[in-house]
This record gives structure tokens, C-alpha cells and sequence, in this order.
């Protein structure tokens, strides 16, 4: 693909000062992951009602896979009357069945569920990478476990909710509309429809365009997991269908994943209605490393905030704030750790950085790349081998930059890294805090006083400490300022598709 | 020499250290690059016999098997070096003379260090004076533990005199110094004091070596060489038996320093029956086949 020959000539690393060499002697032979297990249809139907149905349109469109531009397959089209259908369908759930049954029940469907993503996690793992291009060693290793583990969790909750919140008569919401981002998309599908099934909702899931392979797979197996019809329903389309789910009248609830921009649109059409909502939005997590952090771990922290899932994570730290002292060793460290990726084929079982999710993210990058170029930053990319084909951006660190250049404001949404200094943990947390976003951030200190001093002071959904990029279903996740409305996980998660 | 400040501790993080273990191990090391790691393995080994019932004849038949490791592949490399106790080292130097092999020697009142200074100056230069090649030293794990890192550093120091062209491998046993920190500081200590390689163990005490504990041991070689220049070597010794643990000490290797440690110069492992498990595993690679163990000398 020529963009990324472009950007081979355009971004030469303007300080490649790697003392050590990653490269020579010894290379790692491809390790492929067998993908012939993983069965994909030519073509997918929306799955509404328990069935899988043509969109009334007839219009289908591509998805492919980032890593080589080869076509997948095709996902239908969902127009203003699939939706329709598809909510009339869910009411119909939640006003009969679904209500019907006991709490304890809808607890068992869950687990069968939780089960049965364990049983094809391979599976899963394969088309999340094919499709969305991220690594396999990360969709095996973090996003389907949590997806099982979430689906566990919340269906230990469904028979307990009057526990969970004593005295409160806890009640399902009813119909939610809800729409993933392409990030995370089986475990975003997992973050949403787990809670609101487990407090006795249904509901009207849109993936995003380029990633629906894994929820229509996740439809297959809600079939066989004999879930009554209508409560779990997916309407595959892109932002316009996503739009007529937000403004149906007979939604009682929205949850939304996704840009800044568009929750703002989505919470503006919401305003006088008395839908329910939660919106987790953008983020561009500070980092702030002092002088007396373990060092070569804190770099680890670093890579694992910034290059995991290409840096397409709404929390990633993207903003690194390290201590005067030790900047130039950070700088020098952070380097030859970039040195050290692999970056390639997401299907290969060793590697570290797999390809940007689509070319609309591709380009976003590269314009961020060149924005700071513009803004006078020094750009270090590593020097490692990419693919020809294919969507894939080096790892990038930006120095050079201050609290007022756009890269240090605005999310990127790549394997970019901003570097800045700081002098005193005041100044650290002013600058961590002085963005429109609040998601998250991590502070590395040996220090345990320093970590609680610091982190309290961080205006931050999640604060990790010595760490970063680690979750878990029981732990809350959502923003602060813009980067969202309400929580995720854990027993905050639950509230939001309750009524009381 | 650079001159350490003892009161500075490096500070470690334990958790994020073995999850750092834990991401390597998961490399997927295959087909030619598996072939190519096995060999280097073995072209690394310090082939190692210290039992009090050691024998002529016995470091004579581990020699044999450092020169010619599997006879029906004449082609394979000979391992680095063999590792024996200093009074048969005289025995080795002539079964290996001329092949390249090196005859490394424990010294210094292996494996506790309990003795005079004097008495361990006199048995690394015995070692040296019979011909050793390389000699393998005991660090004062009580002195260090105590915080008289001064008499610690002193005392690689003289080792290290002693030895005259030989090369010093530092023996931490870091299975006695229990924190991550220790180790590092110990490899610090080892580094500034003269040490060519630092190595993790004596195998005469469990743990051995780890994989966690080497990856702090190369983060401490890493710095050094980012301070200095010079590129300290890495022995892991003790514990390593199977050929799936090298190629994962390898992959710590590749990915904390890089190529250039990745030759019998700057990495060693020590153990004394991981050659035959290399072996097999290099035979399966060729062949296709899994050889029984029989196949193998048990020296």
C-alpha cells in the first residue's frame, strides 16, 4: 500500500540512537496462528428477534482485514425499519419472557454464556485479530479471558441485584440501545450486554462497522445457548444506524463507547428525553514517572500504556510526564525497548504491535504524525520492519512537545507517545490534569505515600500505580470532564441499567 | 574502575518483573530460528561436573562430550567451555587442549566462600597457575548481607588480581541474597569490581537460577554498558535442564541486550544436564524425530 511507503520516507527517526541492536543474529521464524478453525460466512445477516434476518434495505458492505486489505465478508446494512424492528423485538422480549423467568435463570444463561466463549475463546481470538487487526497474543491472551470473565461476574450478580442495592427495589430499565467501538470489540459487546442482562434488560446491540465480525459470531452462540428470542438483538451498520438506535422512542436506555465528538451529539439528542445513559468516551492519559521509580519496570509500564492494541485504547497512556533526573535515561530506554517490537501480522503469535484498525484511523495518525512534525517536535520511530501491505504505523515517541501543541492535547488514538519533564510532583499532576479528558493515568514511584499523594490529586477516572492498561470485571471504569458519563464494571456497572 | 556509591539501591519491582518473564516466555520459537537457538545454546554451555566424587576419568569423559556432544552430527558446535573444581582443572586443560574449548575453574572456597581471603586468593591463583581459562568466584553472601559491601567490593577485586589474564566469572548465589534489589546491587557491586560475566549460582542452592533474577541481572548489565561501554557477560547456572528453558533465557538475552550478547563471549549457561535435552531437541528439529534418551552419553 503506498501510504505506508509514504511514511517510511516522510517520519525517518530523527535521533535513531539505539546503542543496542534487536535485529541481527538471531530473528524469530513466523508463528502464525492457525486460523482454519475459525468458520466465516460470506456473508452476515442482522440478528434480530432469535433469527438472523436480511436487512430491508438489501444493502450490504465490506469488512476486511487491516492487516493485508483482503475482504472478509459482508455485513448487512441496518436501516431506520431493521432498527425498528429490532427494538419492537427486544420490547417484545422484555415485556414477556425474559421477564417471565426467575432471576437465578437469567443468572444460568449468563454462565452457559461465560462457558461457551471459554469453550471457543480460540475462535473468538482469531476473528477479533483478522478482523480488527490486533495482535493475537493480546486478543488470546486479555480480550476474550476478560470477555468470559465478564460475562461470569454479572451473572453472579443477577439473582443478588436486591443485595447489591439494600432497600432500594432495584428494577430492570427495559430496552438498551447500545453502540461499541471497534477497539475492543468483543469485550466492549461483553462490558455492555453482560450487566444489562444480568439486571433483567434487553437489548439493541450496534457494533462498529469495521469490527461486527465477533458480535455476529457472539449472535451465533446466543442462539445455541437457547437465549430467549428478542433479549439479545444486533443491528450491524455504521453511524447512521447507530443514530436511529440513540433517537428510537421506545429506548429506555443508552450506552454508548466511543469518540468525544460523538457523545456530544448523542448526549444533545438525549437532552429532554428520559432515557437513561452512560457514555465512555476519549482519553489521553498522563503517565507521571519519578525519579525514584524502578526504572527499566516503569518503561515496561510504559510500552504496555502506549503500544497495547496499537494505542487504539481509550485509557491508553499517551502522555508521558517524567522527572527531570531521569528523563535522558527514560528517553534512551524507552528507545531500544521501541527497538525491541515486533510489529506485523496480527496473526502471528509474536507480535507485539498488529495493524491499525482501518484506514479512516490510518490516516487520522498520519495526519496527527504530521501535525507534529509541523509543531516542531523531534519524531523517534522505530526502526523495525514493517509490511508492505496493510495498515501499520512504527511506534512513536514525540519529543520536543509542551502542554499547548495539539499532539499533547488531542487523542491520537495510535502508537504515539508524547514525552514531557517535570520538576515537581505539582507541577506532574497540573499538567496530567490539564486536558479536557479524564479517563486515566498511572504514576510510577517507589514511593508508596507518593503514589496515594499523587494519584488523589489526578482528576481521573482510573489511576493505575506502577502499572498500566490493567482491568478487571469487578473494578469500575469510566471518566471524568469528557471523557464520559456514568461506570462501567463492577457493581457502579450494575446501577446503570437499573431503575430504583 | 569506577568507584560505586554502596549507600544507592537500585530500586526493583517484583511484580512487574516477572510479568515482564512472564510476556517473554510466551514467544513462539519455531522451525529455523528454534534449530538456530538450540545450537547457539549449546555453543554456550559451560559443561559442569562439581561433585566431591568427581574423578579423572570422569572430567575426562565430559570433555569427550564438550568436543564431540553427539557423534552421529559431527557438525554441531562444541560447547564454550567445561566447568570443574580447581584440582581438575590440570586433567581438563589437557583432554581439551587445542579444541578451543575453555577449562573454567570454581575457586574462591567454592561454593560457600567460607574462608580466609588469603586462602581464596591462593586457590584462585592455584586454579589459574594449573591452567583455568576462566575462573568462577563466590561472592561473601554473609558480608553482603550484613551491608559491608565495601569488603565484598574489595574482595572481587583481589580475586580479580589473582586471576591475571583469566577471566572472572562473580558467583552472586542469588538464591541466598532473597530480594531483587540485593541482586542488583550485588551485580553492581560485581560489575564495578572487575567482574567479566556475573553468574547467578553456585547450584549447590535452591533456587538457582531464575529467569526473573537473570532478567534483573541483564537490566543491571544493560545499564553498566550504557554508563561504560563494556559489555559484562551472563551466566545463569543451576536449574536450567530442559532445552525449552535456554531458548527462553535466550529470548531474555535477545530482548533485554540484544545481538551482541548472543555468543559464548558474553552468555554462558551453566548446568550439567541440559546438553543432552539441546541435543535431543536438535535432533528432532533435523529429523523429524524424537530420539530415545538412550542415544545420548550420560556424561
Amino acid at each position: 500500500m503506498s501510504e505506508t511507503t509514504n511514511i517510511k520516507e516522510t517520519y525517518k527517526p530523527t535521533s535513531p540512537n539505539s546503542k543496542l541492536d534487536f535485529a541481527s543474529v538471531w530473528e524469530y521464524a513466523p508463528a502464525p496462528e492457525s486460523a482454519s478453525h475459525a468458520e466465516v460466512k460470506d456473508k452476515y445477516e442482522l440478528f434480530i428477534g432469535g433469527k438472523f434476518v436480511k436487512p430491508s434495505s438489501g444493502n450490504y458492505f465490506n469488512s476486511t482485514n487491516p492487516a493485508n486489505g483482503e475482504v472478509i465478508t459482508e455485513f448487512a446494512e441496518a436501516s431506520k425499519s431493521d432498527v425498528n424492528k429490532a427494538v419492537k423485538a427486544a420490547r417484545k422480549a422484555f415485556e414477556g419472557e425474559w421477564s417471565s423467568i426467575s432471576a437465578k435463570e437469567r443468572g444460568k444463561y449468563l454462565y452457559r454464556i461465560a462457558r461457551m466463549i471459554q469453550e471457543r475463546a480460540r475462535e473468538f481470538a482469531v476473528l477479533e485479530s483478522m478482523d480488527g487487526g490486533k495482535p493475537i497474543r493480546e486478543s488470546r491472551d486479555v480480550d476474550i479471558p476478560l470477555v468470559a470473565a465478564h460475562f461470569f461476574y454479572y451473572a453472579g450478580w443477577a439473582d443478588k441485584l436486591e443485595y447489591a442495592f439494600p432497600g432500594q427495589k432495584p428494577e430492570a430499565v427495559g430496552v438498551c440501545g447500545q453502540i461499541i467501538p471497534w477497539n475492543f470489540p468483543l469485550l466492549m459487546l461483553a462490558w455492555k450486554i453482560a450487566p444489562a442482562l444480568a439486571c433483567g434488560n434487553t437489548v439493541v446491540l450496534k457494533p462498529a462497522e469495521t469490527t461486527s465480525l465477533t458480535a455476529l459470531k457472539f449472535a451465533e452462540l446466543v442462539q445455541e445457548a437457547g437465549l430467549p428470542a428478542g433479549v439479545v438483538n444486533i443491528v450491524t451498520g455504521a453511524g447512521e444506524t447507530g443514530a436511529e438506535i440513540v433517537n428510537h422512542k421506545d429506548i429506555d436506555k443508552v450506552a454508548f463507547t466511543g469518540s468525544t465528538g460523538v457523545g456530544k451529539l448523542i448526549q444533545r439528542s438525549l437532552a429532554g428525553t428520559d432515557k437513561k445513559f452512560t457514555l465512555e468516551l476519549g482519553g489521553k492519559g498522563a503517565m507521571i514517572v519519578f525519579e525514584d521509580a524502578p526504572i527499566d519496570q516503569a518503561v515496561e509500564g510504559i510500552i504496555n500504556a502506549i503500544f497495547f492494541n496499537q494505542g487504539h485504547v481509550c485509557c491508553a497512556g499517551s502522555r508521558l510526564l517524567v522527572q527531570e533526573g531521569v528523563a535522558d535515561t527514560v528517553m534512551q530506554k524507552l528507545k531500544d525497548r521501541m527497538e525491541s517490537l515486533i510489529v506485523g501480522d496480527p496473526l502471528d503469535k509474536n507480535t507485539d504491535v498488529g495493524a491499525i484498525n482501518s484506514h479512516g484511523q490510518f490516516e487520522t495518525i498520519n495526519k496527527y504524525l504530521k501535525i507534529a512534525l509541523d509543531e516542531g517536535a523531534d519524531v523517534y520511530q522505530s526502526s523495525c520492519n514493517i509490511p508492505d501491505n496493510g495498515y501499520f504505523v512504527r511506534p512513536t515517541l514525540l519529543s520536543n512537545v509542551s502542554q499547548s501543541n495539539r499532539v499533547v492535547q488531542e487523542e491520537i488514538f495510535g502508537p504515539v507517545l508524547t514525552i514531557q519533564t517535570f520538576r515537581t510532583a505539582d507541577e506532574a499532576v497540573q499538567k496530567a490534569n490539564n486536558t479536557p479528558f479524564g479517563l486515566a493515568g498511572g504514576v510510577w514511584t517507589d514511593k508508596g505515600s507518593k503514589i496515594f499523594k499523587v494519584g488523589s490529586g489526578l482528576r481521573s477516572g482510573v489511576v493505575w500505580a506502577n502499572t498500566y492498561n490493567k482491568f478487571d470485571p469487578t473494578s469500575p471504569f469510566g471518566g471524568y470532564k469528557e471523557s464520559g458519563v456514568g461506570r462501567e464494571g463492577g457493581l457502579h456497572g450494575l446501577g446503570a441499567y437499573l431503575k430504583f | 574502575m569506577n568507584y560505586p556509591d554502596f549507600s544507592v539501591t537500585v530500586p526493583i519491582d517484583h511484580v512487574a518483573v516477572e510479568e515482564r518473564v512472564a510476556r517473554l516466555n510466551k514467544r513462539s520459537i519455531k522451525k529455523e530460528s528454534k534449530l538456530f537457538a538450540l545450537k547457539l545454546a549449546l555453543s554456550m554451555m559451560d559443561l559442569t561436573t562439581l561433585e566431591g566424587k568427581d574423578s579423572e576419568g570422569k572430567v575426562i569423559q565430559l570433555c569427550q562430550k564438550a568436543k564431540m556432544p553427539y557423534g552421529p552430527m559431527p557438525d554441531l558446535p562444541t560447547v564454550a567451555a567445561v566447568c570443574v573444581y580447581p584440582t581438575m582443572v590440570r586433567t581438563a586443560k589437557n583432554a581439551v587442549k587445542g579444541t578451543g574449548i575453555n577449562v573454567a575453574s570454581v575457586a574462591t572456597a567454592f561454593p560457600s566462600g567460607m574462608a580466609p581471603l588469603s586462602v581464596r586468593i591462593d586457590d584462585t591463583k592455584y586454579a589459574v597457575d594449573e591452567g583455568a581459562d576462566e575462573v568462577d568466584m563466590v561472592i561473601s553472601r554473609g558480608a553482603f548481607l550484613s551491608g559491608e559491601f565495601q569488603q565484598v567490593f574489595d574482595e572481587i577485586a583481589a580475586i580479580k588480581e589473582a586471576c591475571g589474564h583469566a577471566h572472572l566469572k562473580v558467583i552472586l548465589e542469588t538464591g541466598e541474597l532473597l530480594t531483587y534489589e540485593n541482586v542488583r546491587k550485588a551485580s553492581d557491586i560485581a560489575m564495578d569490581a572487575g567482574a567479566d560475566f556475573i553468574k547467578t549460582s553456585t547450584g549447590k542452592i535452591s533456587p538457582a537460577a531464575t529467569q526473573p533474577v537473570t532478567l534483573v541481572m541483564l537490566e543491571a548489565i544493560r545499564d553498566y554498558y550504557y554508563k561504560t561501554g563494556k559489555m559484562i557477560g551472563m551466566k545463569p547456572a543451576g536449574g536450567i535442564r530442559t532445552a525449552k528453558q535456554a531458548i527462553q533465557y535466550l529470548v531474555l538475552v535477545k530482548e533485554t541486550l540484544g545481538a551482541a550478547w548472543l555468543d559464548k563471549d558474553n552468555f554462558r549457561f551453566g548446568a550439567s544436564s541440559l546438553a543432552n535435552d539441546v541435543l535431543m531437541q536438535i535432533v528432532k528439529q533435523t529429523t523429524g524425530q524424537y530420539q530415545s534418551p538412550d542415544y545420548f552419553s550420560v556424561d
